[in-house]
């Protein structure tokens, strides 16, 4: 996964981390009891995945259990939509034994939490989840330890409830958390596993709860990084340069210094203009007179998917299972395609802000960033500044998707503050927004594959060009198989013509779809129903169990298709998540224009923590994913992104909005990431749909209204 | 060019000595630190910076602080009744119609808006009256819930 190894080199550097110090917690910090533990989860995910990396030894978060009785977790994960705020307070609430209100979580901050490496890859419930419990579990026997010696009555005796200890035998014998933590610093560290709850015993996890940031979200009191504000504070605006592949010669600031009150800085490539008033730093911004120059890749709309192939990198085989040439002699039908999948924007809702302010020595940056640790360390190192000198605050942040994992305006922002010695925002506008996006990279599958007679698939020969394995996997029972890799994860440095980087559900939005086109494909020429195609191709259990729930909810009519219905069917897997949706188009055929009617999801995460938040992650994801299936297109030429706001860039609205019908099966097994998997089947299931309908296959996304009316005239 | 200009924010009388060309987006959140406004796109494409004026939704990133004199201008600041929250401000929280919540101001500005020029509306009015508001996290279903679900509880209060 390209963000564990982003921080390969960053790792091997450090032998220990410059997080939070124990001593300095205790200092700052009031009584009450302490627990700190660390996360090695992550890690061993990647392991699993053939890295070696290991996290160094430091704690990775801490609890701190409060005179008054509240609890506060601090960790390194932030909070931008996908409400880990609330889910992870479930899970420290249940184990603990608190009111779930009790709990409040820090987030982010460097100077409070311990070192994380970034909240992505739905890592936080599965991964930090059950290191957060287990201390939550070893606080509760500690508190345990102290109330048996108050009341006089063993441990076995005891009993919980809200916080109060309890004889279990006289419940009027007990004593509260807060009157056990009076006056007291203890500070424990894990050094066993402790036993935590059995699924039977959960009170607060796997209850439906509601966010906790809602009514200061509602209120317009939730500050974002662009709502801080500081005395003396300047907005930064930057020259930009018109082409990723552009390197500054010149620039003359001498109109833009005329503008009353501005301040401008050139430092090396940074060249900024600053004033106290957003649009006065604009208005100086446009007088800059810059000469830029460089050599463009020839790569355009128009041929990147031909230059994409041409530049191949050199492939890795992931599997090599049977024989592919035996697979072939078996087939009835040999199928060959090829799949492309455009570059897509993250666009948050909100753009890229950060404010820094450099006072006695210490940089302070609000950011709002995926990534403060790493952050934290990129500013330090460009400063030239010791990493205790420099803190990183994230707010709350308005959207992420994978592109705030980069924090290029938290740089630029302590850039400034230390130069000008000033409190500086950095927010980029929408175009700056587009222009540097970490976009998902344009991808190539190529797939060829064989049905024997019976209708079992009986060999997979399966390559991915610049998407990464992520959700490659064939999921599907065949004995002859081969899987090829070109370019690294979904960076593949060097070849695209600006940076691109994980968007929501990185390389397996690309991988289902090829694969699930490609399974349809199989499934309407062998003249099977394509749900029955599935199953009859499954063995994977987690796998049959979505598939034929969606199909029950969906009350699935078994036909050949095209069946002039419109409905469609795809499967897959992200983040330890399985999921199956389906989905009923209608199409314009004088148009193009696909109306999505309604979507129906089973998905199976192992225990849901918070059916409520899981439930609004799959709707997201559903609706979210109809952009990148329908409509979006970043236009670019060469280094120079053309797409700079939303009147050409079109992500999903109102009335795109399908109905939907989602469900979570029951299951009583470690719980798996939520964020991101029901965005995966997104572009097939339409696809499927789509074909379903009209008979017209598609094999590139954005499926738009142009490419739709290209499909229906080769029905 | 500098000038006396007055407005009523929020239910309060302001005067403030500026440029009547300034973009009221940015007076709101620079001059009266009002930040729940939200900049999005700057150009009237994405709703975050959806304000009321004189009652009707209005995207004040491309508004002139001098089209504003005279008028009344609330912002989500300006909604709730002291910690009594406006109906449609509650109707977000009851339906969880929210992830990231950059969005929300924009959205519950122009969703009060909609409902006080049309305060019966169809399941259809609501997509089309909200369709220039864009939300990245997909909570589109339960923000169409949340304005029918305020639309019936102020019609139930009159």
């Amino acid at each position: 996964m390209d963000e564990f190894n982003d921080y390969k080199d960053y790792l091997k550097s450090h032998s220990s981390f410059p997080g939070i110090r124990r001593r300095d917690f205790l200092r700052l910090m009031g009584g009450g009891i302490y627990i700190f533990f660390r996360v090695g989860s992550a890690m061993e995910i990647m392991a699993a995945e053939g890295d070696q990396n290991r996290l160094p030894n430091d704690l990775n978060a801490f609890l701190q259990i409060h005179e008054d009785g509240t609890v506060t977790c601090f960790t390194g994960k932030i909070e931008m939509g996908q409400g880990v705020v609330t889910g992870l307070a479930q899970m420290l609430a249940d184990e603990l034994d608190v009111a779930f209100e009790k709990v409040k979580m820090v987030m982010g901050d460097t100077d409070l939490c311990p070192w994380d490496m970034g909240t992505f890859g739905s890592l936080s419930t599965r991964a930090f989840g059950p290191y957060l419990r287990a201390a939550a579990a070893e606080a509760r026997m500690v508190l345990l330890i102290l109330a048996s010696e108050v009341i006089g009555v063993p441990l076995e005796g005891l009993d919980v409830n809200e916080g109060v200890v309890f004889n279990r035998k006289d419940n009027k014998q007990k004593v509260t958390y807060p009157q056990l933590t009076e006056g007291k610093k203890i500070e424990r560290f894990l050094s066993e596993k402790p036993e935590v709850k059995d699924y039977s015993e959960f009170r607060i996890m796997g209850q439906p709860r509601f966010r906790v940031d809602s009514v200061e979200k509602v209120t317009g009191k939730a500050k974002y990084s662009g709502d801080i504000r500081l005395p003396g504070m300047v907005y930064a605006r930057i020259l930009r340069p018109p082409s990723h592949a552009s390197k500054l010669v010149s620039v003359d600031t001498s109109e833009a210094e005329k503008v009353e009150g501005v301040q401008i800085v050139k430092d090396d490539d940074l060249v900024a203009a600053l004033h106290e008033d957003p649009e006065m730093a604009d208005k100086a911004r446009r007088l800059f007179k810059a000469e830029f120059a460089g050599d463009e890749k020839p790569i355009s709309n128009e041929n990147v998917f031909a230059y994409l192939n041409e530049n191949a990198p050199e492939g890795n085989v992931n599997i090599n299972e049977g024989d592919l040439e035996t697979g072939k002699k078996s087939s009835e039908n040999i199928f060959e395609n090829e799949f492309h999948d455009g570059y897509v924007a993250h666009s948050p809702m909100e753009p890229h802000t950060a404010m820094a302010f450099l006072e006695d020595g210490k940089m302070t940056v609000w950011a709002g960033t995926q990534t403060p640790f790493p952050a934290k360390s990129n500013i330090a190192r460009v400063l030239g500044f010791e990493e205790e000198k420099v803190r990183v605050k994230p707010p709350y942040l308005g959207g992420g998707f994978g592109g705030k994992s980069a924090h290029q305006q938290a740089v630029e922002a302590a850039r400034l503050a230390k130069i000008t010695g000033k409190p500086v925002m950095v927010d980029w506008n929408r175009q700056e927004e587009f222009f540097y996006d970490e976009f998902r990279p344009a991808a190539i599958v190529k797939i060829n594959s064989g049905v024997d007679d019976n209708g079992k698939i009986v060999f997979w020969d399966y390559h991915v060009y610049y998407a990464g394995d992520r959700g490659g996997e064939t999921m599907y029972n065949v004995p002859h198989q081969k899987r090829t890799v070109y370019g690294r994860g979904w960076r593949a440095p060097g070849i695209h013509p600006f940076p691109t980087g994980a968007w929501r559900g990185p390389g397996n939005s690309t991988n289902t779809f090829a694969r699930e086109v490609q399974i349809d494909i199989m499934a309407a020429k062998a003249g099977i129903d394509p749900v029955e195609f599935r199953l009859k191709n499954l063995t994977d259990q987690r796998a049959i169990d979505v598939l034929t729930e969606v199909a029950k909810m969906a009350d699935w009519k078994p036909a050949q298709s095209p069946s002039k219905r419109g409905y469609g069917v795809a499967i897959g897997a992200d983040a330890g998540t399985y999921v199956a949706h389906i989905a009923k188009v209608d199409v314009d055929t004088r148009t193009g224009e696909v109306k999505v009617l309604k979507v129906w999801c089973a998905q199976e995460m192992g225990f849901c923590v918070n059916p409520q938040g899981a439930t609004i992650q799959m709707e997201g994801c559903i609706n979210m994913g109809l952009g990148y299936a329908l409509k979006e297109v970043v236009e670019f030429d060469g280094g120079q992104v053309r797409t700079s706001n939303f009147d050409t860039y079109e992500i999903p609205r109102f009335s795109w909005i399908p109905e939907i019908d989602t469900k979570i099966l029951d299951r009583n097994a470690p719980p798996q990431g939520g964020g991101e998997p029901a965005i995966v089947c997104m572009g097939a299931v339409i696809n499927n749909a789509i074909y379903d309908l009209t008979g017209a296959r598609l094999f590139e996304m954005a499926m738009t209204p142009h490419r739709i009316l290209g499909a229906l005239k080769n029905v | 060019m500098t000038e006396t200009i007055e407005f009523r924010l929020n239910g309060k009388k302001v005067s403030v000595q500026l440029d009547a060309s300034k973009t009221l987006l940015w007076v709101l959140r620079t001059h009266f630190n009002l930040t729940g406004t939200k900049y999005g796109c700057g150009e009237g494409y994405c709703g975050a910076c959806t304000v009321l004026i004189d009652g009707s939704a209005v995207r004040s990133c491309i508004t002139s602080l001098g089209e504003v004199a005279g008028k009344n201008v609330v912002t989500i600041e300006g909604l709730a009744d002291g910690d009594k929250l406006h109906p449609v401000q509650q109707a977000f929280v009851d339906n969880d119609a929210l992830q990231c919540g950059y969005c929300t101001p924009g959205m519950i500005m122009n969703a009060v808006g909609l409902l006080n020029d049309n305060p019966n509306p169809t399941h259809e009015d609501i997509i089309w009256g909200m369709e220039n508001n864009l939300c990245r996290c997909g909570a589109h279903n339960r923000i169409i819930e949340a304005v029918e679900t305020a639309a019936a509880d102020m019609r139930n209060k009159k």
